[in-house]
């Protein structure tokens, strides 16, 4: 484990840097993101490359380190009573309202693909709910060609994923855990830029948006869930993060998680 | 209060491992061994057992076989903490009656992630 004079660093480092708050306690946050940089600049340890920080070698290292610091934190299954509601309650009374139909999910903003993969071990626990499509989009390449990978660290496998679920769909392979083929070749993934125009996206039955938002200002945020609400089919849901606001073109669809309908505009109720 | 009691070998571990419990509002009681525990056990069930595998004496396979036989030793739940990273290992403590599995070295957020998923966090 890093130590903690040097997670302090790191910490100090990010604050100064971009006013990032990074906690010093998160060892296992810490290692993972700065581990791959520190091997792609050719460190032999992510001390070594902290050290380096230290001693400020080469300033493009230090924002090369928050900017890596800054990603958003993913792991499997975050919320994990959202997951459950989704596979025991939401996606069966879709499914059958679609009839021969088949669902399509698409989780919008997925970092690194842990929450769509963590959905697809559950559908892939459960069959018999008809044909399921899944889809996941992310701004950034280099996430999804990690989310694509289906490799995560030792400490990545740890957040969030029960040990069940790990030794049922996981193969260790080297120092990484390699997500089933089966499992991930349920997903399709594409770059999407959520601040375009998502008209062109296709449509689809559930949308999980559920931690770009957090991360955009308002205006932005606003643009984003208009164009969520045009990607949405009709009687589709959306999921969004806990502490969203869905804005007025959303109602919410249960009272006790972050599901939300599209409101029906005045054209359409009126027909 | 939930209690906790840590199993390892290691004083240092056991040491980390209660600040971490301690923090997440856990009573935290330390036994150095599977016998250790037994014994601990046999006295009193608590709510939580973080278990290291490799152990003299008794080690943690053995003791987990050994509480799942005992009168209400099905109710704590006994998470697995070792350095055995190997999914076939894991398989191995899952199957003998342990409900969790943390690989070493571990932190905080990952100790408080399994007990949440188990229902011991309120």
């Amino acid at each position: 484990m890093i130590p903690i004079a040097d997670r302090d660093f790191v910490s100090a480092l990010c604050l100064a840097r971009a006013g990032l708050k990074v906690d010093p306690e998160k060892a296992y946050l810490i290692e993972s993101r700065l581990s791959p940089l520190a091997r792609r600049e050719c460190f032999s340890s992510t001390e070594a490359f902290i050290d380096a920080l230290r001693h400020e070698v080469d300033d493009r290292l230090a924002w090369a380190a928050v900017e890596a610091m800054a990603l958003p934190e993913s792991e499997f299954f975050r919320d994990h009573r959202v997951f459950s509601q989704l596979a025991e309650e939401v996606i069966p009374v879709l499914a059958r309202s679609r009839g021969l139909e088949p669902l399509r999910i698409w989780s919008a903003g997925c970092g690194t693909g842990q929450e769509i993969y963590s959905l697809a071990m559950l559908l892939a626990d459960a069959p018999g709910l008809g044909k399921i499509e899944l889809f996941a989009s992310d701004l950034s390449e280099r996430s999804l060609e990690k989310a694509q990978s289906g490799r995560y660290s030792q400490f990545e496998v740890q957040r969030g994923l029960p040990a069940r679920m790990l030794v049922r769909h996981f193969e260790k392979d080297g120092e990484s855990f390699a997500l089933s083929p089966r499992v991930r070749q349920m997903v399709r993934w594409r770059r999407v830029n959520l601040m375009d125009d998502l008209s062109r996206v296709g449509q689809y039955d559930l949308i999980l948006c559920r931690s770009a938002l957090s991360q955009l200002a308002p205006e932005a945020g606003a643009r984003v869930l208009g164009g969520l609400h045009a990607a949405l089919a009709p009687d589709g849901l959306l999921v969004l993060g806990q502490n969203d606001s869905a804005g007025k073109a959303f109602v919410r669809a249960a009272p006790d998680m972050s599901l939300y309908a599209a409101t029906r505009d005045a054209a359409r109720s009126v027909a | 209060m939930k209690t906790c009691l840590v199993v390892d070998d290691s004083r240092v571990i056991r040491k980390v491992s209660r600040r971490i419990l301690e923090d997440l509002g856990f009573e935290v009681a330390e036994a150095s061994d599977g016998v250790e525990a037994m014994a601990w056990c046999t006295a009193v069930m608590p709510d939580a057992i973080l278990l290291d595998w490799r152990m003299p004496a008794m080690d943690g396979l053995e003791f987990v076989k050994k509480l799942r036989a005992a009168p209400g030793g099905e109710a704590p739940k006994v998470v697995f903490c070792s350095v055995e990273n190997e999914i076939e290992a894991i398989r191995e403590a899952l199957d003998a009656g342990a409900d969790e599995y943390i690989m070493k070295p571990f932190d905080g957020g990952i100790v408080a992630g399994k007990l949440d998923y188990l229902g011991l966090l309120a």
